[in-house]
């Protein structure tokens, strides 16, 4: 039986002939000067594009995904790309997201870069191996396009499938829009591969709201990504015959505590190192990235802390509320693992009141996963502000600029008490 | 290659090697050592494993009996672990980024547990998807690792830890999967069934034939386990040919959708002298319960008569 029988491969010849689909239709994108060495690219694409095309430039060794609402069109895309010869990578269609996260993880510690998408129920199924990817230090990296987790079953975005996976040992980094999703993924593979870090990463954006919604976006031309995403070149590796090695151990009481201790100190290196190279990204680019967002918070009297697209939202809140001259801010937390919890305290210190959104719920009785770490890190830092939890957007809820005023409208009163009153809050629920 | 016992052994070191924690009478470690003999010894080869026995006696931090580049992961999951490796390899040659004399095989063990059972998705995949490597299942018929529990691959009225032979209910009830036949409804290049017999002859030319034919090609082993099967470790082998003269494991292989029986006894053994040495079927010998032997031995007598026909038809066929 002949291998081609089973996968995808095509010789260069067959490669030559196929003609890029956008180039089809027409669609050559503009280009556009910005800075002085940088050529940018204008393209109007939906998140799941945005992340599609940065799989793409970044040309992966292995792509193993499996469908599921609402991230199906990355492998689809992606899909398209590899059985048109417009990448190097083999792509695994497994028969599960449990396969996909082992295949993955297969792939990577056989020396390859491997790349997978999913959401909700699929990050669930795959929770297992989350944290094997994460235990053998493999820098897998994830798009996850977010959406509630069942049940009941919705399809539409929240949180808690990110939420389900935070003390996974993976960075976590949230997208607000689009060109987020785009950045972060190409930034993705320098933070995770670093030999201080070598850890596995996920990008997360919201569901439908970003992954669906087209908007303009500036890319990267392809030999830029690759000169600054860079090769793989894995110490130790499977695929090494010079070397064999052998992985997952059985690691009993002498060795797994140092081991997973080995895994924090990666988590807090990567912090420094998600700086290093968004200033690379910059200078490239000129989009400048930090560990969070701050709006208007440099002399806001009340703010508010959310990730994902609802910032996009709180920003208009605020330059409303700005305009009636009252001292509004935000603060859009960017990287949530490993969480710039001294930061955080430190950008929040001088404002009265916080509210903390959270696109879930942790169903603990007091409050939201993000709530807990802001006032843990407030707490920890000696910053004592009146904060409140809200819980918001569940199941794909929309979310008002309306009700985002009436928290910042909550936080006025709130900031001339002492004490924070009902600080676990739930914003939009059905009035019947 | 012609099969020497006696050359094989002194030309191919041992790439599983000793100091393992598998226990004295155990069926899975001699299959192992065997399986891996039959690579090239200029192969490089990667082992994938479930967790199980073998894996949790064989790599326990920092010591490995694997020579070759090993990886486990979790239960469930050995075959999509190893056809990612292996699609690693593909895409990595296909770029020049590993040496054009990088010779690389791939090898999957799971026990019955994690191959029968948890396991049977991501094989079937793993199957479908045509990845070029040979999984091997070790079968002892229970899930050994935690105990002794039932797993579909435990014959007929075995006692186990939840399957236990009571005054009510005498035993598992139910009869064991067949999953060389649904590999072989995968319609794979090459499936086969063996055990450790006959100077391990068998197990040594299927497992070369599986490791070098191209796709994904499967190997069922029963393998005894001491601890489950109840009988003393140094009966091991004795068991196996028990196994293999009674009928209760068939030797065959299917290449290409083509049957063929190995090994036919001349005088097939009534399925009591496989039965009787273990402690597992010692209630099936109690008085009033004959009727359970005579079934156990229906079955046998059905299951080797239908491979006999599928080697007819298959053979016919062309």
């Amino acid at each position: 039986m002949k291998r081609e029988q089973y996968t995808n491969s095509f010789s260069n010849i067959e490669r030559a002939k196929i003609v890029d689909k956008n180039e089809q239709k027409g669609c050559v994108p503009n280009c556009a000067k910005k800075g002085e060495d940088t050529m940018s690219i204008r393209e109007r694409l939906s998140g799941n594009e945005a992340a599609a095309t940065a799989m793409k430039q970044i040309n992966p060794d292995v792509v193993a995904a499996f469908p599921i609402t609402p991230s199906t069109e990355i492998p689809q895309y992606f899909s398209t790309f590899v059985d048109n010869g417009m990448v190097d990578t083999e792509f695994i269609a497994v028969e599960s997201e449990h396969s996909a996260m082992s295949a993955c993880i297969g792939a990577e510690a056989a020396g390859a870069r491997a790349m997978t998408a999913t959401s909700a129920n699929g990050l669930s199924l795959m929770w297992e191996m989350v944290y094997i990817a994460s235990g053998m230090r493999l820098p897998i990296v994830m798009s996850l396009v977010n959406r509630a987790v069942s049940g009941p079953l919705n399809i539409h975005n929240d949180h808690s499938d990110a939420m389900g996976v935070r003390d996974s040992g993976w960075i976590m980094l949230f997208s607000e829009t689009n060109q987020e999703a785009y950045d972060n993924l190409l930034m993705a593979h320098r933070i995770a591969e670093n030999e201080k870090v070598q850890l596995p990463l996920m990008v997360c954006q919201d569901g439908f709201i970003t992954s669906h919604s087209i908007e303009n976006i500036e890319l990267l031309e392809d030999e830029k990504v690759k000169e600054f995403v860079g090769e793989y070149h894995p110490k130790h590796y499977l695929l090494n015959a010079k070397e064999p090695m052998a992985m997952g151990p059985m690691d009993l009481q002498a060795f797994l505590f140092e081991h997973k201790y080995q895994q924090a100190e990666a988590m807090k290196n990567a912090k420094q190192v998600i700086l290093d190279v968004a200033k690379d990204f910059e200078k490239m680019t000129g989009r400048s990235y930090g560990l969070f967002e701050e709006y208007k918070l440099e002399d806001a009297d009340i703010a508010i802390v959310c990730m994902n697209s609802t910032a996009g939202t709180t920003k208009d809140v605020v330059d409303a509320l700005r305009e009636q001259g009252i001292k509004a801010g935000l603060l859009k937390v960017r990287v949530f693992r490993p969480f710039p919890a001294e930061e955080i305290a430190k950008a929040l210190s001088h404002v009265k009141a916080v509210a903390v959104l959270d696109k879930a719920d942790s169903l603990n009785g007091a409050g939201g996963a993000l709530f807990t770490d802001v006032t843990s890190g407030m707490q920890t830092n000696n910053v004592t502000v009146p904060t409140a939890s809200y819980i918001y957007g569940i199941g794909g809820r929309d979310t008002t600029s309306k009700e985002i005023e009436s928290v910042f409208k909550d936080l006025m009163k709130d900031s001339k008490k002492d004490k924070i009153e009902n600080p676990y809050r739930y914003l939009g629920l059905r009035k019947e | 290659m012609a099969y020497n016992m006696k050359e094989i052994v002194a030309e191919r070191p041992s790439r599983f090697t000793s100091g393992h924690r598998m226990c004295a009478g155990c069926g899975a470690p001699p299959v192992a050592r065997m399986i891996l003999r039959a690579l090239k010894p200029e192969d490089h080869a990667v082992i994938a494993n479930a967790t199980g026995c073998m894996e949790v006696s064989s790599f326990i931090y920092p010591y490995t009996s694997w020579t070759d580049s090993y990886i486990h992961t979790a239960f469930e999951c050995t075959a999509a672990t190893l056809s990612g490796v292996e699609t690693a390899y593909h895409s990595m040659k296909k770029q020049g980024k590993l040496p054009e004399d990088n010779h690389t095989k791939f090898i999957a063990f799971g026990g019955d547990g994690g191959t029968y059972d948890i396991g049977i998705q991501s094989l079937s995949g793993a199957m479908e998807r045509g990845h070029d490597l040979t999984y091997v299942c070790y079968d002892n018929g229970a899930y050994m690792n935690t105990g002794i529990q039932r797993s579909s691959a435990t014959p007929r009225f075995a006692d186990t830890t939840t399957s236990p032979a009571g005054s009510v209910i005498p035993g598992k009830m139910q009869s064991r999967k067949d999953l060389t036949e649904i590999m072989e409804a995968h319609h794979l290049p090459y499936v086969a069934q063996t055990i450790a017999y006959m100077n391990f002859k068998d197990l040594y030319e299927k497992a070369e034939k599986a490791i070098y034919t191209e796709g994904p090609t499967f190997l069922n082993v029963l393998s005894p386990c001491p601890r489950g099967w109840g009988y003393p470790t140094e009966d091991l082998m004795q068991i196996n040919k028990l196994a293999v003269e009674t009928c209760y494991w068939p030797l065959y292989e299917v290449e290409n959708g083509k049957y063929k029986v190995n090994y036919k006894p001349a005088k097939k053994l009534p399925i009591e002298e496989f039965l009787k040495p273990q402690k597992r079927f010692k209630h099936m010998f109690k008085p009033g319960n004959e009727w359970m032997i005579k079934e156990f031995q229906e079955e046998v007598d059905k299951r080797w008569q239908a491979l006999l026909d599928l080697e007819e038809m298959s053979n016919k066929a062309e």
